[in-house]
């Protein structure tokens, strides 16, 4: 893969370009947000899009293109860190799973079979409701409902690639488990896993998004995507402009993900080049 | 045939177990003491140690682990901390609101999703193609929650076309949004497989010699191609029944169905614990039975899955 390949496409391209755009806003965004996304301003509550407010006000007259803004890092952070975290719990459990079979592997496939029996949004409710809601809570919800689809991809992956002759090989010369799995089945699996990876990271941030949006995410007064939607609900009628933007940010940014995703495993995934 | 049946039904108490396990861990480390709580601030250690007795706390986990198993079995979920209501005979009374919901949203999304992956597929390469790749993109991406309203603010507030919330007694017109809501992700999983499923069936042999005959070119794609294409498709659609449920939450959230997503989200809100979790549990029994129900069938449905399971 080249970046040849992605100049050549459209989609991906422009997704690719919005998501740096991101990641930019979010690491500057108090050099750029035009005002402080706490600051209540009593004399422009509920202010629509104007010059002053790029994206209007909302009911306590904060800047809503600053605070989503300063949002972006909360998504972002959440999104890719849980992605990691899981990516990190699931390729441990799915190595060893996968490699040394067996009793081990029964047991840690029964395991992540249960953890992949929640629906995902009622598993992370469960988990950040026993927690102190926070960035912490998320992300450790998001993690724990993310990594046993990661750790049976890699189990899967694992399985067929001990069975090659290189592993084998290297068996032979005495290699130790750990060294076999972290020199040749890991670099081997890696492109298909970080595929997988790029793929989740859109619905990771859906995730975030929903557990804001339920009050189990980041607490007011930080801004954040989700929780700007749920408190300026009440307003969609009389106001749109405070729900529509946050929900606009969440849908391009997750798209974007979801488009990158999408053309990394079309290039990289074997099985997708017929 | 017995066989397997009799498998499948035994691997599935080992995650029954394991969904029970993990929502006694979750019930265990709730914050707060809710023995405290319920004794009130000037009971005396004696008090606290009896009611702790009574609930059986004072006993090692695994056997409280029991005991809450022993609790399950009866269709005991606890009560509501609020209203002091049975939970079970909650979720009973508000499970059918939310099956209603999903099956007009399954309905939605199949006949729609299906539609647009055909035509996109017949329409391979064209600008059609890609709107609806983009529809499909959209649709997975798009947060259930902010589409419900923006739907809502549409549909209901500037067209006035439908009602923005609510339950009406059953009027059918009230279902539409929330329906179309929960089924936009569905929707779009569905279009991206029949899509797929199309692109291969089209160009089978039995499509060319059904076009050398003469066919009309509808009778080609819908009689011959589609027909071979659903099985992916529907194979599809019965595996993704169960993330309705997660679906349900947020958009019962939004339009006031009052079902089981509310339900949770209410509980959410008061910090009511016993009720998050009995929806927690009783969610994720659902999703697993429906899933054994759903691979089942398939079982009986199609001879090569259970070619592939005698290899």
């Amino acid at each position: 893969m080249t970046l040849k390949d992605l100049t050549g496409n459209a989609p991906a391209m422009i997704a690719a370009i919005l998501l740096i755009l991101l990641v930019l806003t979010a690491v500057a965004g108090p050099y750029l947000a035009p005002q402080d996304p706490l600051t209540m301003d009593l004399d422009s509550l509920k202010q629509p899009p104007s010059k002053a407010h790029l994206f209007g006000t909302d009911s306590k007259g904060r800047d809503i293109l600053s605070r989503i803004v300063y949002g972006a890092r909360i998504s972002l952070a959440v999104g890719i860190i849980a992605s990691a975290l899981s990516l990190c719990i699931g390729i441990f459990f799915g190595l060893i799973a996968g490699y040394f079979g067996g009793r081990t592997d029964i047991i840690l496939s029964q395991i992540f079979d249960i953890f992949l029996a929640f629906p995902s949004l009622l598993l992370a409710i469960g988990i950040s409701a026993v927690m102190p809601p926070g960035l912490v809570s998320a992300m450790l919800a998001i993690t724990l409902v993310g990594w046993a689809g990661f750790a049976r991809l890699v189990r899967g992956l694992a399985l067929s690639l001990k069975e090659q002759t290189y592993v084998e090989a290297s068996r032979a010369l005495g290699a130790r488990p750990a060294r076999i799995l972290y020199k040749h089945i890991l670099p081997n699996a890696l492109p298909l896993i970080l595929v997988a990876g790029s793929l989740r990271v859109g619905g990771f941030i859906l995730l975030e998004a929903a557990l804001s949006f339920l009050g189990l995410g980041v607490q007011p007064p930080t801004p954040t995507w989700g929780s700007m939607i749920s408190l300026n609900r009440a307003y969609i009628n009389s106001a749109p402009w405070m729900v529509i933007f946050p929900g606009l940010a969440i849908s391009i940014t997750v798209i974007s993900f979801n488009i990158l995703g999408d053309f990394l495993r079309d290039k990289l995934d074997p099985r997708m080049q017929v | 045939m017995l066989f397997y049946l009799l498998k499948r039904i035994l691997l599935f108490i080992p995650t029954l177990l394991g969904i029970t396990l993990i929502t006694f861990i979750l019930m265990r480390s709730l914050p707060g003491d809710p023995v405290a709580g319920m004794a009130g601030e000037r009971a005396s250690p004696e008090t606290i140690a009896r009611i702790r007795a009574e609930l059986g706390q004072d006993r090692p986990l695994p056997l409280q682990y029991v005991g809450y198993l022993k609790l399950l079995m009866t269709g005991e979920l606890g009560r509501s901390y609020y209203t002091n209501r049975k939970i079970a005979d909650d979720l009973i009374q508000k499970f059918p609101n939310t099956i209603k919901l999903a099956l007009a949203a399954l309905i939605f999304a199949s006949v729609i999703g299906i539609g647009m992956g055909v035509f996109a597929a017949v329409k391979r390469g064209t600008v059609w193609d890609r709107v609806v790749t983009l529809i499909s993109v959209s649709g997975i991406s798009i947060p259930v929650f902010w589409l419900g309203l923006a739907l809502m603010l549409l549909f209901a507030f500037y067209l006035q076309w439908l009602p923005p919330s609510g339950m009406g007694n059953g009027n059918f017109v009230y279902i539409i949004l929330p329906a179309v809501t929960l089924g936009t992700f569905s929707l779009s999983y569905i279009t991206r497989v029949t899509r797929s499923a199309m692109l291969e069936s089209l160009s089978q042999p039995y499509v060319v010699s059904a076009r050398a005959k003469g066919l009309s070119e509808a009778d080609v794609v819908l009689k011959h191609a589609l027909k071979n294409s659903l099985i992916p498709v529907i194979t599809l659609i019965g595996l993704d029944l169960g993330s309705y449920l997660n679906g349900a939450v947020l958009t019962e959230t939004i339009f006031g169905w009052d079902g089981l997503g509310r339900y949770a989200l209410e509980g959410i809100l008061k910090r009511d614990y016993p009720v998050i979790m009995g929806v927690v549990l009783f969610g994720a029994v659902v999703f697993v039975s429906v899933n054994l129900l759903v691979d089942i069938s398939y079982h009986f449905l199609d001879p090569r899955v259970r070619i592939k399971e005698a290899k």
